[in-house]
């Protein structure tokens, strides 16, 4: 296997003839098999698939009319995202056997710039986790490179670990709803970048929560998910939520430091003293860099963010799950009982516990006589804390905070975490995504040996500055 | 978990055993037993915790479904590509005829 090479670099050496697609993806597909035995990032490798893309890739390069700007490049998909004829369940059982008729959006875009889909990556089921512990029925946890005994973060927790433990080119495309790209990125040390929510089509995404779900992208650096995230960004008419923006060129920007920076403060309490230090130190390079370093407080997103997020969106992800009763795809039972005796039965063996407590939770927040006291509220509660944000961009171009408030845990610790305890880890991240802020996790270096992330949050639309941002941490951090 | 009102002074009713399967039928879930003693204090726990939210005078806002002002979009209405019938039944175990077979209604 080569020196690892970003994207761009790899490309490049395809186009040139001096990297055969066939033998890397044959020599990839190895890899991810062999780690696959112990770190589970993948929930299905698609080994076939894969290969037959190669050899189309390599007919056209051979008659030179291939420009792909991810020409060759192995490329995972979160398993929540559709590709035509790969079993697709959102990493769960209850999607067991579905084999989607189509591509999502992102999958047609990676593939007409060239890219070679591999394998669909491990995640909470249906991205119900912050942990990739809440794993689906039968499937398994994705284990953290640096330390198997750890976690990968979740949702998003195989697309972030493979691309942490791959020895070659590599990006995935991940989504988030409450901070599923961020998280792992940070957790295994790698970059990942959300977007503004609407700025990539959803269509063909297992839906969690509609209003929050966002695809993304993660990459071995800003560069690499950058380029991801500018190929599968652009207006899609099959998303009715899609934004008219067109895609922008995110992976010829250059790093830019000359921005206004509001530091988080009260998202910085609570977290690990190592945490808390490796943020501030890539905050300090970043002013003596020409940035203008400030503090400020989101006190309404510290302290009801978590709430209203997880009330909207089991709210939301109750609905989006009732459509899974045994009958069009995924488990199948024997046909017999009425037709609620039979969805009960599919659903009660097809969900796994994290999936179900969300679905109770949800369901309760939407039920005649409570909707307006919990569901509603939230949605009202939104309105405020996306106004806060609002009056935080009138002084400052990017916030900033630790992306998570610890390093990667073990599984015996996560273990022990009751679910709320579980949830309230998510305070850093789910202010942004329920606002559908774009942002960036950027490694910024480790306490003790797990990596720890700094997240970078932009206004709407501000991809642009975002990116420069995150390059930037990158370059004064180096 | 005692009983909480909201600002609006509407009563929270407690969420108990009850309550819980009434949820869990809605949802069609059985839970068993072992489930069910599991899932009731975690959820009274969550839901406390998120009883913070009725600290926040929302009175004066409307609700944010989105998170971004969306337009309504509609496209001219003229057949388009669709799935087969033969495709759309590809997934399905259950069919016959040309249709998805389900349980019985009544």
């Amino acid at each position: 296997m080569r020196k690892t090479l970003s994207i761009k670099e790899f490309v490049s050496e395809v186009k040139k003839g001096n990297i055969s697609v066939l033998e890397h993806t044959e020599q990839v597909l190895q890899q991810a098999e062999e780690s696959n035995r112990e770190h589970h990032h993948f929930n299905i490798i698609a080994k076939k698939e894969a290969l037959k893309q190669a050899e189309e890739a390599e007919a056209l390069i051979r008659t030179g009319r291939h420009k792909g700007k991810l020409l060759g490049l192995p490329v995972s998909v979160k398993d929540c995202i559709c590709v035509k004829g790969i079993e697709s369940r959102a990493g769960s059982k209850i999607l067991s056997g579905y084999m989607p008729l189509f591509d999502a959006t992102v999958i047609g875009k990676a593939r007409a710039e060239g890219a070679i889909i591999i394998g669909k990556t491990a995640q909470d089921e249906f991205g119900f986790g912050t942990f990739s512990a809440n794993v689906g029925v039968g499937f398994e946890r994705p284990r953290n490179p640096l330390d198997p005994s750890r976690s990968c973060g979740g949702s998003s927790g195989g697309s972030a670990g493979f691309t942490a433990l791959s020895s070659f080119a590599h990006a995935s495309i991940a989504e988030s709803t409450g901070g599923s790209i961020a998280c792992p990125a940070s957790f295994c040390g790698v970059v990942g970048l959300t977007p503004t929510y609407g700025r990539v089509s959803r269509y063909g995404l297992i839906d969690y929560a509609n209003s929050l779900d966002k695809i993304g992208s993660i990459g071995k650096s800003v560069e690499d998910a950058a380029l991801l995230l500018e190929v599968i960004s652009g207006h899609d008419a099959n998303d009715s939520t899609s934004l008219p923006e067109e895609a922008l060129p995110l992976s010829s920007l250059r790093w830019e430091s000359k921005f206004r920076v509001g530091v988080l403060r009260d998202f910085f309490e609570g977290c690990d003293d190592a945490v808390q230090k490796q943020c501030m130190r890539a905050l300090d390079e970043l002013e003596k860099h020409g940035a203008i370093v400030e503090e400020i407080e989101l006190p309404l997103n510290a302290k009801y963010g978590i709430a209203a997020y997880y009330l909207i969106s089991t709210a939301e992800s109750s609905t989006n799950l009732a459509r899974y009763c045994g009958m069009r795809y995924g488990l199948h039972e024997r046909l017999e009982g009425n037709f609620n005796e039979y969805f009960s039965k599919v659903r009660s063996c097809g969900f796994g516990e994290e999936a179900k407590r969300r679905i109770l939770l949800g369901t309760f927040a939407r039920m005649a006589g409570f909707r307006d006291a919990y569901y509603l509220r939230a949605m009202k509660a939104r309105t405020k804390l996306i106004g806060e944000f609002k009056r935080a961009f009138e002084r400052f171009d990017l916030l900033a905070n630790p992306t998570m408030p610890i390093a990667a845990p073990t599984f015996e610790e996560i273990g022990k975490l009751s679910p709320m305890q579980q949830y309230a880890m998510d305070l850093c991240t789910v202010p942004a995504n329920l606002a559908g802020l774009p942002h960036a996790s950027v490694p910024v270096g480790s306490g003790g040996k797990m990596p720890v992330g700094l997240m970078l949050t932009a206004d709407h639309l501000q991809e642009e500055k975002l990116v420069k941002g995150a390059l930037a941490l990158e370059a004064v951090l180096k | 978990m005692e009983k909480e009102t909201t600002p609006g002074g509407k009563e929270k009713p407690p969420v108990d055993r009850e309550l819980l399967l009434r949820v869990a039928a809605n949802a069609r879930l059985n839970l068993r037993e072992e489930e069910i003693k599991k899932f009731l204090p975690q959820l009274q726990e969550i839901l406390t915790a998120f009883g913070k939210l009725d600290e926040l005078d929302v009175s004066a806002e409307k609700p944010s479904f989105q998170p971004l002002r969306l337009e309504n979009v509609s496209r001219q209405d003229s057949a388009g590509k669709c799935l087969s019938q033969e495709d759309a039944l590809r997934n399905t175990k259950h069919k016959k005829d040309g249709y998805f077979l389900g349980p019985k209604v009544v």
